[in-house]
Order: structure tokens, then C-alpha cells, then sequence
């Protein structure tokens, strides 16, 4: 029995410490502004988040296929798409047809990143920083300005509350649920499927992974499509929810969600972790987030600090964990 | 014969494919805008008599990606790299703009003294400060890589996120416009007609050089760059020759934050820096400098740095949107990943072995 709690703990700790420091964080800020105990400032963090959420989740599934495997390019993703489909809005086209264009932009770039990483040898944070000054300059090409939507559909999209069952006054958008559906493909896709298991194995280690008759190379450039396509739906839920596109969208949105991944206990080399704990990062930053708003006084900068701040506990704890784990 | 080997010999350096690439552009240049190379003799007010010209905009603007540049070949040849001097810039740019201008917390300060051109710290102590500053930053880098064995891309992506937010604190949120005009010396100043900036940088890459190539740690950098634990097997101690390196990267990037605020005349916690660690990973790589560490010549990361900062001028005076300058560059990056990769490499190699073969049997 004290085996079995051990083994738990150990393979589950990171996930469990991540969870308690979320609580930790919310139940804090609960205290300190009585307001934060709402319901509806739970599904604020959704709400707010939603994109980040999103891009978090590809950027899960990179770093968890190993090789140093980073997705730097999502912030400009986000930018290139939330700019292009507003120019195309603006020019008359009808989102159903705008939406799944821009879906297919980003899958093609993902993909093209993944190849030239996976064909050309490139470092991973190499070639996706090109993608990133590639996204963002298109933007600025297509717009050096900020692009207003005026879609009725979109308007309708960003706007209509969905109220939740059984709790009062509380609702979400229509575009706060892409993320949640997202997150539950996407634990099928790491757990259940051949696709999760193959970026799990390379993860660990590519080579055995490579030996063992895995298709290393074709789901290394998947990954990376599968990034692209996060980014792509975070880039229109990112312009539904502000109803415009601008290159200057979602600047540094890199860095968050590295740290909000890291946060939530997936290693940066590869193979540990899971896409649970990536929630938990998420809703941690964004609970910074509200209670620095709540707060009023403390400055913006503050979230800076304080997502470094947690980013190191974050890296300690799980240096702490694995230590142990290949010790015992 | 000599000839052939001088030739092997420099098209085997590292400065080969950066120097060809600079002068790929110049040549794009020279066809494309005639007025590019023009130098010309300009009489200012203050600085007295100097030059001017794209070509001296590309070294003064370029100064400060080029000290980044020297620094951070060193971090990479030990095997890692340092996302934060973007960060460290602009903590440095906000330490200068708050020792001369003490404006902290809520204190009633009316303009005029906001405005004066005085400073209330003397100016060494400022630029010592500033340096401290930076070369703190990079003892923190160093000491979470090489003590506490976090990945460098983490342990810096932490300084990276929060120095931003440090710089923010220090300058109480506000963007500083510094008057006290001594300090714009650094980023504007002119030696003998030429910017300080261009001698700061020569100063620092001749003392690295020394450092690094008459003593031996260059030849311990690179040990730990291609093996870690072999190197400390040899007794030689891997984690302060890292330590070492960190800080000299965090000192460099103090030393550009220092010439950058000084050229725009402010501190801005949000934009000093912006992006310059993507930049100077880029003039390292294209240094031939490898990820991975080991090998690493920082005169052609200096090089590499200059090739950006040319290409830069160059789209600038093309007439292009500097927002837009963002995908020219991702372009650039593509020409040098497809340039560095194995194809090319082994395409190249053939091409040259086929002529070097032919000399030889005509030997």
C-alpha cells in the first residue's frame, strides 16, 4: 500500500502540485475580494484565457514530442490569421468559408515548419522562430493597421451568453467552448489513439522510438500541423472575442503558454507530462491575472513577475520529482 | 599552391559564410540603391565634424546586437543559449533612466526637475551600475544552469518573462525620457568621426578576444560545449566555466542596454530589447556557430550581426514598412537554414572537392 501511494505520488505529483497551487492561488484571492468568489469569475478565467488555452495545448503536444521540440511561432499564428480573416471579412466573404480557410493556413504552416525541422535538421526553435517573424510580417503586410470586423455572424458568435445550468447569473460564449472541446480531443488524441502513444514514445527517447517501427518522422510533422491548427482556432476565437485583426495581437502569447505548460508539469525534454496539467497552468495564469485586476492597485508588470516567479517553483517541484523517480 | 591553401583555409573559417553573405546584400545593394554606399562629412552642433551614411547607421544600430551577439556565442558554444537579453537590455536602459532621474513611487515631482539636464548620480557610477545590473542578471542565469541544472532555455526563459516586468518595476511602469545629455554620448557620440558605439564594441570584442583565445578558457568553453561531463572528468570545473559565461553574456547585454537608451533618449521596460534575443540567436547561427555548442568564433557572430543589420537598412531604404521588415527577415532565416543545412553543406562540399581535385592532379 505504501508502494502504491509512493508510485502515485511520483507519477502523478507534478499534475497533483500544479492542482493545489491552483487552488492555493484561487482560494487566496477568494479571501482577499470576497468578489472573486462569483462563479462567474471561475468561467472568466475561460472566457479571458480561451485562447491561450488553445495555443497551450498544441504547444503541449510540441514540447511533449521531444528533440527540444517549441512551438515559437503561435503568437504570430494568432496575428496572421485574426488580420486575414478580418481583411476577408471586410472585403465580403462569408465567414463560412473564411473560418475553415484560415484553419487550413494553419495547419499548412504548422506542417511546413514540421517538415523543414523533421527534413532539414533545423532546430525546432530556429524554424519556428522564422514562422513567427513570417506570421507576424504577413499580418503587417495585409494590414499595418488595426482591422474591425463588422460580420453580423461573428457578432452573434462573440456576444450571445450561454448560460450555465444550475448555477445563477453565470454564462459563457459561444467561442469560450472551442477551448474546452479542444482540450477533450485532444486527451483522446494523447491517450487513446496511435498518434498520442507515438509522441509519448519519441518523446522519450526518438531513437527507440525509431527503432521500435514508430512513424517518428511523419508524426513529428503532424505535431507540428497540430499546432498550427491550435494556433489557427485561437487566432479566430482571439478575433471573434476583440472583433478585430491586428499584427500587434497576442504579443509574447509564446511565452505564456511555455510557462503555463511548464507550470503544469510537462518537462521540456519530452515524453512526461500531460495535457490536464496544461489546463491547470492556464487557469493558474489567468487567476494571476484576475487577482491583480481585482486588486486595482498592483500594476500590470506584476504578472510578468509573478508567472516567473511560478514558473521556477514549477521547475523546481518537478526537478524534485524526477529526481526521485529515477532514483527509486 | 600556397594560394589553394589560403583559400581552403578561409572558405573552411567560420567568417566564410557570413562575410559571403554580407556581401551578397552590399552587391543587392550596389545594384539596387546606388546612394547605399555614400559617405558623407556632416558638421554637428555638438558632436563636432563626423561621418554619415547607411554604412555608419549599420555599425551605430547595430552596435548593441552585436555586443549581445559577443556574448551569446559564448553561452551557446557551452551548449546553451540565453533567451533574456532582451530582458537584461531593458533593465539596464531602466537602471540608467532611474539613477538620473529618481521619480519613484508617487513622489510630487514637478517637471522641471523631471526635465533638467542634470543627473542626480554621477555618470560613472550610472554605467557601473548599469553593468552590475546586467552581469547580476546573467550570475542568476548562470548559477539556475550550472548549479541548478535547469535547462538554459527554461532557467532563462524565467529572467526572460519576469526581467520585462523587473524593468517595469524599476521605472514604476513609465516610459523615462532621460535629458541629461552627457549620457547620450554612447549611442550618439563620435571618436575621431566615427560612433563611440563602434569603439565600445571593438573595445569588448579585443578583451573577450584576449580573454577567450590567449588564455584557455575559450579552450574550456568549447570542451564543455562538446562534452560536459568529459570536461569535468579533465577536472576542469564545467559549472563555473558556465557561470562565467552567463555573466559575461548578462555584462554585454547591460553594455547594449546602456548604448540603446542612450541613443533613443528613454527607457521602455515593454520595448527596449524587443526581440534582440531572436536576433542575436540569429547572428550567432549565422556565425556558424553551432546550437549545440563546442566550436564558436565571435568575430563571426559580429559579422552575423552586421549581415542583419545591413539587410535592415537595406529594406528600410527600399521603402518597406518596418513592421513588414519582420517577414523579409523570416526570408533571411530561410535562406540561412537551407544555406546551413546538410544538403547544401554536402552540395557545396562536392562542388569544391571536384575543383580542389582537379588541382590536385594538375599537381
Amino acid at each position: 500500500m505504501v508502494q502504491r501511494t509512493k508510485l502515485f505520488l511520483l507519477r502523478y505529483g507534478p499534475l497533483l502540485t500544479t492542482f493545489a497551487v491552483f487552488l492555493v492561488v484561487y482560494i487566496i484571492g477568494g479571501q482577499l475580494y470576497p468578489a472573486m468568489r462569483k462563479p462567474q469569475v471561475f468561467f472568466n478565467l475561460f472566457i479571458n484565457d480561451g485562447s491561450l488555452l488553445l495555443v497551450s495545448i498544441g504547444m503541449t503536444m510540441v514540447i511533449l514530442s521531444g528533440g527540444g521540440g517549441i512551438d515559437l511561432s503561435v503568437g504570430g499564428v494568432i496575428a496572421l490569421v485574426s488580420t486575414a480573416s478580418a481583411a476577408l471579412l471586410r472585403d465580403g466573404m462569408s465567414p463560412y468559408l473564411v473560418i475553415p480557410l484560415m484553419i487550413v493556413l494553419g495547419i499548412t504552416l504548422g506542417g511546413l515548419m514540421g517538415w523543414i525541422i523533421q527534413y532539414l535538421k533545423v532546430q525546432p526553435f530556429i524554424a519556428t522562430l522564422m514562422g513567427l517573424f513570417f506570421a507576424r510580417g504577413m499580418a503587417y503586410i495585409i494590414s499595418l493597421t488595426s482591422v474591425t470586423i463588422k460580420n453580423d455572424l461573428y457578432k452573434t458568435w462573440a456576444l450571445t451568453p450561454i448560460h450555465i445550468p444550475f448555477i445563477e447569473k453565470a454564462y459563457v460564449y459561444p467561442t469560450t467552448l472551442v477551448g474546452p472541446i479542444m482540450l477533450l480531443v485532444t486527451i483522446y488524441l494523447s491517450f487513446f489513439t496511435r498518434f498520442g502513444r507515438t509522441i509519448y514514445a519519441m518523446g522519450n527517447n526518438e531513437q527507440s522510438a525509431l527503432l521500435m517501427g514508430l512513424s517518428v518522422a511523419r508524426t513529428k510533422v503532424m505535431v507540428y500541423a497540430f499546432s498550427g491548427l491550435c494556433s489557427a482556432l485561437a487566432g479566430i476565437v482571439f478575433s471573434m472575442s476583440l472583433l478585430a485583426g491586428y499584427g500587434q495581437h497576442a504579443t509574447g502569447m509564446e511565452l505564456d503558454s511555455i510557462a503555463a505548460v511548464v507550470i503544469g508539469g510537462t518537462s521540456l525534454s519530452g515524453g512526461v507530462g500531460n495535457i490536464i496539467g496544461t489546463l491547470f497552468g492556464v487557469l493558474i495564469h489567468g487567476t494571476i491575472v484576475s487577482v491583480l485586476q481585482f486588486n486595482g492597485t498592483l500594476s500590470s508588470w506584476w504578472t510578468r513577475i509573478g508567472v516567473g516567479v511560478l514558473t521556477l517553483i514549477a521547475i523546481g517541484v518537478q526537478s524534485l520529482f524526477y529526481v526521485r523517480k529515477k532514483h527509486s | 599552391m600556397k594560394q589553394i591553401s589560403f583559400l581552403r583555409k578561409f572558405r573552411e573559417s567560420q567568417l566564410f559564410w557570413p562575410l559571403v553573405a554580407w556581401v551578397l546584400i552590399l552587391i543587392f545593394d550596389a545594384i539596387v540603391e546606388p546612394g547605399f554606399f555614400k559617405l558623407g562629412i556632416i558638421e554637428d552642433p555638438v558632436y563636432g565634424k563626423h561621418l554619415y551614411g547607411n554604412l555608419v547607421d549599420v555599425f551605430n544600430n547595430g552596435a548593441p546586437l552585436m555586443l549581445v551577439a559577443i556574448g551569446m556565442t559564448l553561452v551557446i558554444a557551452t551548449g546553451g543559449v540565453d533567451l533574456s537579453v532582451g530582458a537584461v537590455i531593458a533593465i539596464s536602459a531602466a537602471m540608467g533612466a532611474v539613477l538620473i532621474n529618481p521619480a519613484l513611487g508617487n513622489q510630487l515631482i514637478t517637471n522641471d526637475i523631471l526635465t533638467r539636464n542634470a543627473t542626480n548620480t554621477p555618470l560613472p557610477l550610472i554605467v557601473l551600475a548599469d553593468l552590475a545590473a546586467g552581469t547580476l542578471c546573467g550570475l542568476w542565469n548562470g548559477l539556475l544552469v550550472s548549479r541548478a541544472r535547469i535547462q538554459p532555455m527554461v532557467a532563462t526563459l524565467i529572467l526572460m518573462v519576469a526581467g520585462r516586468g523587473i524593468a517595469q518595476l524599476i521605472t514604476n511602469g513609465q516610459i523615462m525620457t532621460i535629458y541629461y545629455t552627457p549620457y547620450f554620448w554612447f549611442g550618439n557620440g563620435y571618436i575621431l568621426g566615427l560612433p563611440v558605439s563602434i569603439y565600445i564594441v571593438a573595445v569588448v570584442l579585443l578583451l573577450a578576444w584576449v580573454l577567450v583565445r590567449k588564455t584557455a578558457i575559450g579552450l574550456f568553453i568549447e570542451s564543455v560545449g562538446i562534452n560536459a561531463k568529459s570536461t569535468f572528468y579533465s577536472g576542469i570545473s564545467e559549472q563555473n566555466v558556465k557561470l562565467l559565461a552567463y555573466m559575461f553574456c548578462g555584462l554585454c547585454g547591460a553594455i547594449a542596454g546602456l548604448i540603446l537608451s542612450s541613443y533613443v533618449h528613454s527607457a521602455d521596460g515593454n520595448n527596449n530589447g524587443l526581440n534582440y534575443e531572436l536576433d542575436a540567436i540569429l547572428a550567432v547561427v549565422m556565425g556558424g556557430t553551432l546550437m549545440t555548442g563546442g566550436r564558436f568564433s565571435m568575430f563571426a557572430s559580429v559579422i552575423g550581426a552586421v549581415v542583419i543589420w545591413t539587410f535592415t537598412v537595406t529594406v528600410y531604404s527600399l521603402g518597406v514598412p518596418a513592421n513588414a521588415l519582420l517577414a523579409a527577415k523570416a526570408v533571411l532565416v530561410l535562406l540561412v537554414i537551407l544555406l546551413y543545412s546538410d544538403y547544401a553543406g554536402r552540395f557545396i562540399n562536392r562542388l569544391f572537392e571536384r575543383r580542389g581535385s582537379q588541382h590536385g592532379t594538375a599537381n
